[in-house]
């Protein structure tokens, strides 16, 4: 009996808080509602602990995790609560001020597993109340997800008091998560649910609308099929958007490792076997900035990452030029040499790394400003492969601004299209060789950069790619930049468009069957050279 | 030419090669299996295995020498070919099994019965036989570089393109036999082999055989190929490596002569593969990997290309340097030593080993004998060989 009359005076409580009262009368309701912990009897804690969340109070955070952390104490005589803070000093609960000692003849206030459900769940809802709105955000989301139907009043007292619109719209379709479902609101009420969650529109919103049963009322349950249909094709059309964004983030990816490829074999003619290990060096050119940073006690991550790029050009472009001038050079014209004397360097490259680094994946940290993604519409963005994408573009703008506008570029069109003429009107062409061997070379480098934000940094990691890039210069048309670019953006999405229905592995494998076919059917590729280019 | 009278169109060389391989077919078993295991003349089954490993691989080489050699196409996927050859012997060899498997199904191989197939896939029936698996030896390698050969010459599609068009071809083979839905044990391949037609796999007579038959295969394929290259064919055929072109201007259908090695080079490559997978008794999808049909292409280079002998010499040599190295303390620098190798030999040994020592013998003869070239072909051979750039 008493227990019950304890119960009402609680509600009788929360709703006053509701409402308003005057200071001296809620200093008194505080009080009490406090007091209320100061008890054996886990069905009053529980009692209580609903209370204290529903109330709204500012210490009720505070309150609820020192009690889940038995950090909570009650003297049995006088109904006084302290809590303890996690470095161990006391306060006096209900009114903040700092104790000297800790009273003695404490006890514990007592949880059990139930009481503790409770708690957790309280303090869900008590971060609707959070100061800070992303805070809010994020609890409301869980509420959506949780659908726990004892919160309804929280989320409703959350709402009502709510500034931000993108938290209140938050709130709205929590509320409107539990208001779906819940029998007794009315079908106006449920309508409009349906409505918010429609708006909603992903995939949770599918399965909510989805589980609305046949015992609802007609109205209700069909406005939900409809809405259902309505979000289904519209996360069906959001799915094609979502993949040709992968698609085009593996094309960039794609256009990095081979736009090197299509300078060295598209302009020079020359088969570099050895391209994916210029990638694999300039990925770990980017952990080696990064570790002796860190060495120097420096942890700027994305200092490390913008001074990799020029770094990884110069070692990999270096690298480069050191082949052509002790290998390459003496290979000119016969093609088949010089695809095996590169493959053999890039075995060499391979195990002086593994030598050097260790055979295991190496990790090369994102900056933070790289790091995380956002939602556009029904899709997600990921920062670092956006960044790729954008540095993707920047590479091939400023290598067709090098060959377009500066004299080093003139000179290497020249060579391209007639190098004894060019050779005739004082050209070097031996040193042009070197240097756009190098350039190829060095952009490699670059595509190591970005790949180490995404891929593991291993002795391994140019073979992943080499075989891909060489189809994506293949398929563009040697000679060709631009032809490049639409052989890597479309195989990057072929493949990614392949994914769902046959699998990734299967979807290769028909990518490359189709390559295959295609250069039989163009074998200089999609943008082939014409003329007398293509006989020399 | 007294010489080449006296053996025959072989010649000296492969005269030589064949008699060696005689002796060791005969020679190699009899000395594992008589000689008491005390005795200096004792072979052990596993060098024996070794060297019917080395020699499989040489099958595969003097075929990968016909077509890049003699007829200038080079194929880096001819690792393909040679396991589709192995998965074909593999097969048979896994029906062999029978109920002696983990599972003890007497039909389905273990992993099918691993992945709940209740029924032997078609593509599985007839394997039970050797006859048949050895048909599929063939065939199968044979059919895929026809109609492989027949798209890529007839658009002709030549040099670096070609190239590249293989190893993407061996690369899409090789992620699709990784998938177990495709039915030939996934990842893990085909293993475990009990018996060949009745015969213990493991025992010390059926490794004897093996080795003899292999040795006996490899002269055969030998024979083959030198018949080709030294009839007028073999003749037509360096004109298209040389001046395909010109051949062209010529009426010659060069698309035909090289589909045709192209084909014959694929078979070579598949009986190689069925040999080599009882002697080393696993198959998998890794024999389809990019880089080991590359690093085929390197044994035929170390030997000397367009001399049939020196590609199954290189084949030899390389993989016994690879045994050696991977085998001791030196297993981190034998990527180094092969790396070196492709470098080196493309740059300072051009027409390997075989051929340095038969030009040195000839005294800057060039590798293959001018006299087996016909003026019209010099005369192309002549013309090209003014550097290009």
């Amino acid at each position: 009996m008493r227990q019950h009359a304890r119960l009402l005076g609680l509600l009788l409580l929360v709703l006053a808080l509701i409402g308003y009262l005057g200071p001296d009368a809620r200093a008194a309701e505080r009080a009490q509602l406090f007091a209320s912990f100061a008890t054996e009897n886990f069905n009053e804690i529980d009692n209580a602990v609903s209370a204290l969340a529903a109330s709204g109070d500012e210490k009720a955070q505070t309150l609820l995790s020192a009690l889940a952390d038995r950090r909570l104490f009650y003297s049995p005589a006088g109904k006084q609560i302290v809590l303890k803070d996690e470095s161990g000093k006391s306060f006096d609960a209900l009114t903040g001020a700092a104790l000297a000692a800790f009273p003695g003849g404490l006890k514990p206030v007592r949880i059990n597993n139930r009481v503790r459900a409770t708690i957790d769940a309280a303090l869900g809802s008590l971060t609707l109340m959070a100061a800070d709105p992303a805070k809010r955000r994020e609890a409301a989301e869980t509420e959506f997800k949780s659908r726990n139907a004892t919160s309804l009043g929280t989320i409703e007292t959350a709402l009502a008091k709510e500034t931000d619109p993108t938290v209140k719209r938050a709130m709205q379709e929590a509320r409107a998560a539990l208001v779906i479902s819940k029998t007794d609101a009315t079908q106006e009420e449920r309508l409009d649910a349906v409505k918010t969650i429609r708006e909603r529109g992903d995939q949770d919103a599918l399965s909510l609308l989805r589980s609305v049963g046949t015992d609802a009322p007609t109205a209700v349950k069909s406005a939900a099929d409809a809405a259902s249909a309505a979000v289904e094709s519209r996360l069906a059309l959001w799915a094609i958007v979502q993949n040709a964004w992968y698609g085009l983030s593996l094309g960039s990816v794609l256009l990095l490792a081979a736009i090197g490829l299509a300078v060295t074999f598209g302009v020079m003619g020359v088969i570099n076997m050895a391209h994916g290990e210029m990638v694999m060096l300039g990925a770990y050119t980017s952990f080696a900035i990064q570790e002796a940073m860190r060495g120097r006690g420096s942890s700027n991550i994305g200092l490390a990452l913008a001074l990799a790029i020029p770094a990884a050009f110069l070692v990999s472009g270096m690298a480069g030029i050191v082949i052509e001038r002790c290998v390459i050079r003496f290979l000119y014209g016969r093609p088949l040499e010089t695809l095996l004397a590169t493959f053999g360097i890039s075995l060499i490259l391979q195990q002086a790394v593994r030598s050097g680094f260790g055979p295991t994946n190496r990790e090369v940290d994102t900056p933070a400003f790289m790091s995380g993604a956002f939602e556009l519409g029904g899709m997600q963005i990921t920062l670092n492969r956006l960044a790729i994408m954008v540095f993707a573009v920047a590479v091939f703008v400023a290598l067709q601004l090098v060959l377009r506008f500066t004299s080093f570029g003139l000179r290497t069109r020249a060579v391209t299209q007639n190098r004894r003429m060019a050779s005739s009107m004082g050209i070097r062409t031996n040193a042009i060789d070197a240097l756009t061997f190098g350039l190829g070379s060095g952009i490699a480098g670059l595509a190591g950069v970005a790949l180490s934000q995404i891929d593991n940094v291993s002795p391994n990691l140019g073979q992943g790619y080499i075989i891909d890039s060489f189809l994506v210069v293949v398929f563009g048309g040697v000679g060709n930049l631009w032809g490049t670019v639409i052989g890597a953006l479309s195989i990057g999405m072929a493949n990614k468009f392949l994914e769902p229905f046959a699998g990734a592995v299967l979807g290769k494998i028909v990518l490359l069957v189709f390559i295959i076919l295609f250069i039989q059917k163009r074998p200089r590729g999609l943008f082939a050279l014409k003329g007398r280019a293509v006989e020399a | 030419m007294s010489e080449a009278k006296r053996f025959g169109f072989v010649g000296p060389v492969g005269a030589g090669f064949l008699a060696l391989l005689l002796v060791s077919a005969v020679a190699v078993p009899a000395a594992n299996l008589m000689a008491p295991s005390g005795s200096a003349l004792h072979v052990s089954t596993a060098t024996m295995a070794l060297a019917g490993k080395y020699l499989s691989y040489a099958l595969l080489a003097v075929g990968l020498d016909l077509v890049w050699g003699y007829c200038g196409i080079l194929s880096l996927g001819h690792g393909a070919f040679f396991a589709l050859g192995g998965y074909a012997m593999g097969m048979y060899l896994m029906r062999q099994i029978g109920s002696r498997g983990v599972y003890g199904n007497p039909l389905l191989p273990d992993f099918m019965v691993f992945l709940n197939w209740t029924k032997l896939p078609w593509y599985w029936s007839g394997f039970d036989r050797l006859a048949f698996a050895a048909m599929m030896v063939v065939l199968v390698p044979g059919a895929l570089a026809f109609v492989f050969g027949w798209f890529a010459f007839r658009s002709r599609v030549t040099g670096v393109y070609l190239s590249i068009i293989t190893q993407a071809m061996t690369y899409a083979l090789q992620l699709a036999f990784f998938r177990n839905d495709m039915g030939f044990g996934g990842n893990n391949g085909m293993t475990d082999f009990k018996d060949i037609l009745g015969f213990p796999v493991q025992g010390d007579a059926t490794r004897a055989a093996l080795f003899s038959i292999t040795c006996v295969a490899l002269g055969c394929g030998y024979l083959t190929c030198r018949a080709i290259t030294s009839s007028t064919l073999g003749k037509v055929l360096i004109a298209v490596r040389d001046a395909e072109s010109r051949l062209r201007f010529l009426g010659y259908r060069v698309e035909n002569y090289k589909l045709f090695v192209f084909t014959v080079s694929a078979c070579l490559a598949g009986i190689a593969g069925a040999l080599y997978v009882p002697q080393v008794g696993i198959i998998n999808p890794s024999e389809f990997a990019p880089a080991n049909s590359i690093e085929m292409v390197i044994w035929v280079a170390v030997g000397g290309r367009g001399t049939l002998v020196g590609a199954a010499l290189g084949a030899v040599l390389v993989n016994f340097a690879k045994t050696v190295f991977t085998s001791g303390p030196l297993a981190e620098y034998w990527l180094f030593a092969l790396g070196s190798l492709f470098v080196l030999v493309t740059l300072f040994l051009p027409k390997g080993v075989l051929g340095t020592f038969i030009a040195l013998a000839r005294t800057g003869a060039p590798a293959i004998s001018s006299e087996a070239l016909s003026p019209r072909v010099v005369a192309a051979v002549e013309e090209t060989s003014i550097p290009s750039r």
